[in-house]
């Protein structure tokens, strides 16, 4: 894009500001309308799992109802509790919100079509993700009230716990592509299971990999079955308890673009990304944001669809299965991973 | 001219959270700044082109050090009073190490200043050669050239790791642990008894 605005006659440094810039309005706007409707998806299919109908009154199938909900929270009084550490409170959902739309930077859309394409993208994604705990743990600590602490305690142990097992998973992934690049990881996937299937998943040494990240990425996410950081009947709403109109909105749609990133890096890392998920020509005449999309949406059904089916966790048991399971598990694929390179790849 | 503006937005702004992680009365405060300034400190890296330390920066130091800084930090009960009780009697011994600091600074610029060492020169030599990224070149010379000593630090923080699990771990017999193998393997079957008590007998289990 820089090219094209260097081409109306712009100097360098002013057509990358401004091609920048469009590159992330372009990026920002499409996914802010997305985590609307997604919120919506999100409902309708919780909805069709336990046999209701969902929302269905605002809109033609209910399908601005979203928008109904941002106007009403926006419309509402933003209440600061008077013992809160005022200036971290408010920070707190706009650090959240900010870290949710940043790792989106290094997502490639198409070939070439990708905001920031750096060297050590991966990296990137793993740096960002751990900012994540920061906006939860801001929160309770300046609601200066007892649920939204003890959410904040659960919130940083639980995503710390799952990084270090997600870390590995990511060493896998990077160990079979050759690169830290997202677009590179990509094209490494390409005719990658019997020249046939585009993807890693089809990798016998990379399922399970798949399986691993699908879950940690739910507990990443603090999504259900993980949502122990606002399980309301222990913790009232968690961290989000003292939290009113639009500062408890941008907490909301947090939550949801982080969920969307994670269904991204999912599609991205394990399922080709924007290539067609088979290696036939015809398929290349979809564009590849399309593909894309398709396979985030897949991923958010089975986030939703495990949100509607499974009960939550014991604080406990998470915390086994990310430290006695996941852990030694993945630890133990680099060693087999790097192992079967060795042999195959770098060996001979 | 944008990356001198970047680079002096970075450096002040790690000067001067770094400043106010000091000042701040809050240790809460305190830490946040400090992340604010891990942060800025990882944008500097970036400028001058090591994009691999400076993400490990924001990995290590912010996603996981500062955490559990943070979570340490939070649940201390803190009386500010008492923090600022022995103010003017530890002042001296402040203002020492300070001082202490400060001259080893100065002798570090002064060393380098004399060029005794070539490790970083001042003309950029070295810098990697473009073309060879930042994780290969640091590959290269981690497992390569300095592979023992690698693998030495690595011992190093085994210890560590050894000697902190030690210090720290417990034994508790009377505490009964959850056998989750156990737990999944059993069935309706063998947890729940069906019985037919003769009236008046009652029944032992």
């Amino acid at each position: 894009m820089t090219a094209f605005f260097q081409s109306l006659g712009m100097s360098f440094e002013w057509a990358w500001t401004i091609a920048t810039i469009c590159g992330i309005l372009l990026i920002a706007l499409p996914l802010m309308l997305g985590v609307a409707m997604i919120i919506y998806a999100d409902r309708k299919i919780w909805a069709a799992m336990a046999l209701r109908r969902g929302p269905n009154v605002v809109g033609p199938f209910g399908l601005l109802q979203s928008f109904a909900d941002g106007l009403k929270v926006f419309l509402q009084e933003t209440i600061i509790p008077s013992a809160a550490n005022k200036g971290i409170f408010l920070i707190a959902p706009i650090v959240t919100f900010t870290v949710a739309l940043l790792a989106w930077a290094v997502i490639p859309f198409n070939s070439g079509a990708v905001l920031a394409d750096i060297n050590v993208g991966l990296l990137y994604v793993l740096a960002i993700s751990s900012l994540g705990v920061y906006g939860t743990v801001m929160a309770g600590w300046a609601s200066n009230s007892k649920y939204p602490f003890f959410s904040a305690m659960r919130a940083s142990a639980q995503m710390i716990s799952y990084e270090v097992s997600i870390g590995f998973i990511l060493i896998c992934v990077v160990l079979w592509a050759n690169s830290f690049n997202l677009n590179d990881i990509v094209l490494a996937q390409k005719g990658a299971g019997l020249g046939f299937v585009n993807g890693f998943w089809f990798n016998i040494l990379l399922f399970p990999m798949w399986v691993m990240f699908l879950i940690s990425g739910m507990a990443e996410t603090g999504r259900a079955p993980f949502d122990l950081t606002e399980a309301e009947s222990e913790l009232v709403a968690g961290f989000q308890t003292e939290y009113s109109s639009m500062s408890f909105a941008l907490y909301w749609l947090g939550e949801y673009a982080n969920v969307l990133l994670m269904c991204a890096l999912n599609a991205t890392l394990f399922f080709g990304g924007w290539l067609p998920p088979f290696e036939i020509p015809f398929l290349y005449w979809i564009p590849g944001f399309v593909w894309l999309l398709l396979k985030i949406l897949f991923f958010f059904f089975i986030f939703s669809w495990v949100k509607a089916t499974v009960p939550r966790y014991r604080y406990d048991q998470l915390m086994r299965l990310g430290w006695k399971v996941f852990l030694p598990v993945s630890l133990g694929f680099v060693v087999l991973v790097s192992g079967w390179l060795m042999f195959t790849r770098y060996g001979a | 001219m944008i990356h001198v503006f970047a680079f002096y937005l970075f450096a002040v702004l790690t000067i001067a959270s770094g400043a106010i992680t000091i000042l701040a009365r809050n240790p809460v405060h305190s830490v946040l700044w400090l992340i604010l300034a891990f942060f800025n400190a990882a944008g500097l890296m970036v400028l001058v082109g090591a994009e691999f330390i400076a993400m490990l920066l924001v990995i290590v130091y912010v996603g996981a050090v500062a955490v559990l800084f943070l979570f340490v930090v939070m649940m201390l009960d803190i009386d500010f009073a008492e923090l600022r009780a022995g103010f003017i009697k530890n002042f001296p011994l402040g203002m020492l190490i300070a001082l202490v600091l400060l001259a080893e600074i100065v002798l570090g610029i002064g060393a380098y200043k004399a060029g005794a060492m070539h490790l970083g020169t001042p003309d950029g030599t070295a810098i990697t050669a473009p073309g060879v990224s930042n994780i290969a070149a640091i590959g290269q010379l981690l497992y390569g050239r300095y592979l023992f000593l690698f693998e030495a630090s690595g011992l190093v923080l085994l210890v560590a790791m050894i000697g902190a699990i030690v210090l720290t771990h417990r034994q508790r017999p009377d505490s009964r642990g959850q056998n989750i193998a156990r737990q999944n393997a059993r069935r309706p079957d063998e947890a729940t008894i069906n019985m037919k008590p003769e009236i008046g007998k009652g029944m032992t289990l």
